[in-house]
């Protein structure tokens, strides 16, 4: 049977009615969410404000800037990296476990979506609920922020992790077998060098990610260069900010730059 | 750097039956792993981590957590009001965020914007914004719209501006470019090239990126009441601060809740688009 192509155009599913329905919700939802929305600063202070903010942000506070003591951004750069890094490793070594009890290819169905629901409400509790549980422990400092940004980095980890657990060849362990290895020999040669090269890009990702969450450490004292930003920020110190907004952009960078080349590179074998 | 390597630790080399040598190149892991450990202890040092100050006072961690329970039901009437703030502000703002950083996608691809310059300085104002952290942005937000939801949705706005923004551009770049030129030669606007040819392939990708924004915005939102921005993290800081653990515990359920509904929705309708 042959079709003019008017004919053709005339069977295309009727689908209009199907998305006024959808724009109809969507644009209900927008109107119901933009009632939260109460505009307190009527005077206009608020332009002269921004202008204040971006005057300083332009001009930074060089000696801060470029400073080398304790409290001069690289020491601050420095020790961030250094919080984020053992956030990093501390959350891993608390997410690997997670994961391989949430997996559905190893454990039975109960277990695997009782260890989700734990992964999600450890991801629920905000930073700085933790940050102040691990002051308790720790004291302030960035002991507490590195505890702090590990349990908050369980959660994406294990996310992870679990995708790549269970996207595992079990033939390769199959044959492993047949050929009369051992256990550990198993998982020396079977399972680490499928699961290696994705966990470390995660675990790069996952550096990255918290170089860039650092600020919030800050809000609770757990060191890091959160901390001074917020305090500098608190008391309009704009050319402070500036200076450690700076560097901080600079290092995020940076490292993105180089945690992507990494990570192509991994993942390419 | 790695041929240095290679000619320090020679590889190791195999003679085969046919008389035919191969060369097998050493390892790289004992170098990865020796700079692994030396950042690892360099950073042990720097930030005081002491296993033997975990292991000792651990128990405190759970100090407040035992306060939060049992939660104080009777609280929850008091939670709703905020926690719809918080919901209609990561809604709002993911909306804003998601619109705004179109017409930026559009200019920053490559394929479509064949001048260089332009496209590197719109993806480099992509990448700015995205370093710029929320907490920075909501502070800011507050001092220029005053303390309340508004700075929320705003700071909220200029995450997901530059998260789906950065997302669509590359997901843009990686089209089908045919069809695109295709309705070029007929003679099309490239307004309507793109929207005929350039939206339907990269509309799946990019509501359920906006999908999973939202998902993380509701999250976020909690954090930013913090500074002052609204929702629900405006009480919670608040009765952590008058130490009432019951009533942070009911908060904190309900958050959970609110984040589980929200994340199986918007699972749910994400399996529907791809």
């Amino acid at each position: 049977m042959k079709l003019t192509i008017a004919e053709k155009l005339s069977q295309e599913p009727k689908l209009w009615r199907k998305q006024l329905i959808i724009v109809f919700i969507c644009l209900l939802l927008l109107i119901w969410s933009s009632t939260a929305l109460k505009v307190q600063k009527t005077d206009g202070s608020g332009i002269a404000v921004a202008l204040g903010i971006f005057k300083g942000l332009v001009h930074p506070t060089t000696s801060l800037l470029f400073g080398m003591g304790k409290t001069g951004v690289a020491y601050l750069l420095l020790e961030t990296m250094c919080i984020a890094l053992m956030g990093t490793i501390v959350g891993a070594i608390f997410a690997i476990p997670i994961s391989f009890i949430s997996s559905f290819n190893i454990v039975p169905k109960w277990l695997g979506i009782f260890g989700r629901v734990f992964i999600m409400a450890i991801r629920t509790i905000p930073a700085f609920v933790y940050g102040l549980m691990f002051i308790m422990v720790t004291g302030p400092g960035p002991f507490a922020g590195l505890l702090t940004m590990s349990l908050c980095s369980v959660g994406m980890l294990s996310k992870m992790f679990i995708e790549a657990i269970e996207d595992l060849d079990k033939g390769i362990l199959e044959s492993l077998d047949a050929q009369g290895c051992t256990f550990f020999q198993k998982i020396r040669y079977g399972i680490i060098p499928q699961l290696l090269p994705s966990f470390a890009s995660t675990l790069i990702y996952r550096f990255d990610m918290n170089l860039r969450d650092a600020t919030v450490l800050g809000l609770v004292g757990a060191g890091g260069i959160g901390a001074p930003l917020i305090f500098a920020m608190s008391s309009y110190r704009w050319n402070d900010v500036g200076a450690i907004l700076i560097g901080l952009v600079v290092l995020v960078l940076i490292v993105e730059a180089l945690s992507g080349k990494l990570r192509t590179k991994l993942m390419r074998g | 750097m790695m041929s240095l390597y290679d000619k320090i630790f020679k590889p190791k080399v195999y003679t085969l039956s046919n008389g035919k040598q191969v060369s097998q190149k050493r390892s790289r892991m004992p170098v990865i792993l020796i700079l692994t450990v030396a950042a690892i202890l360099i950073s042990a040092k720097v930030t005081g981590f002491s296993l033997t100050v975990l292991v000792s006072r651990i128990s405190y961690f759970f100090v407040m957590l035992k306060d939060m329970f049992p939660p104080d039901l009777s609280y929850m009437a008091r939670v709703w009001a905020p926690l719809w703030d918080t919901i209609k502000m990561s809604l709002l703002g993911s909306v804003i965020g998601a619109l705004l950083c179109i017409p930026f996608a559009l200019l920053a691809s490559t394929n479509l914007v064949k001048n260089k310059v332009v496209t590197a300085i719109v993806k480099f104002m992509f990448s700015l914004v995205r370093t710029l952290p929320t907490l920075v942005a909501a502070l800011i937000a507050t001092y220029i719209f005053g303390l309340g939801t508004l700075a929320g949705t705003v700071a909220i706005a200029v995450f997901t501006f530059a998260y789906c923004g950065k997302i669509l551009y590359e997901n843009i770049e990686t089209v089908e470019m045919g069809s695109y030129e295709a309705l070029g030669a007929l003679g099309c606007h490239p307004l309507s090239c793109i929207r005929y040819s350039i939206l339907p392939q990269v509309l799946p990708t990019y509501l359920s990126t906006v999908l999973f924004c939202f998902e993380g915005n509701v999250r976020y939102a909690s954090i930013l009441g913090y500074v002052g921005a609204g929702g629900l993290g405006l009480i919670l800081n608040e009765k952590i601060g008058w130490r009432e653990y019951d009533r942070v515990g009911m908060i904190l359920i309900a958050l959970f809740i609110t984040v589980v509904v929200i994340e199986s929705l918007s699972q749910w309708l994400r399996s529907k688009l791809s």
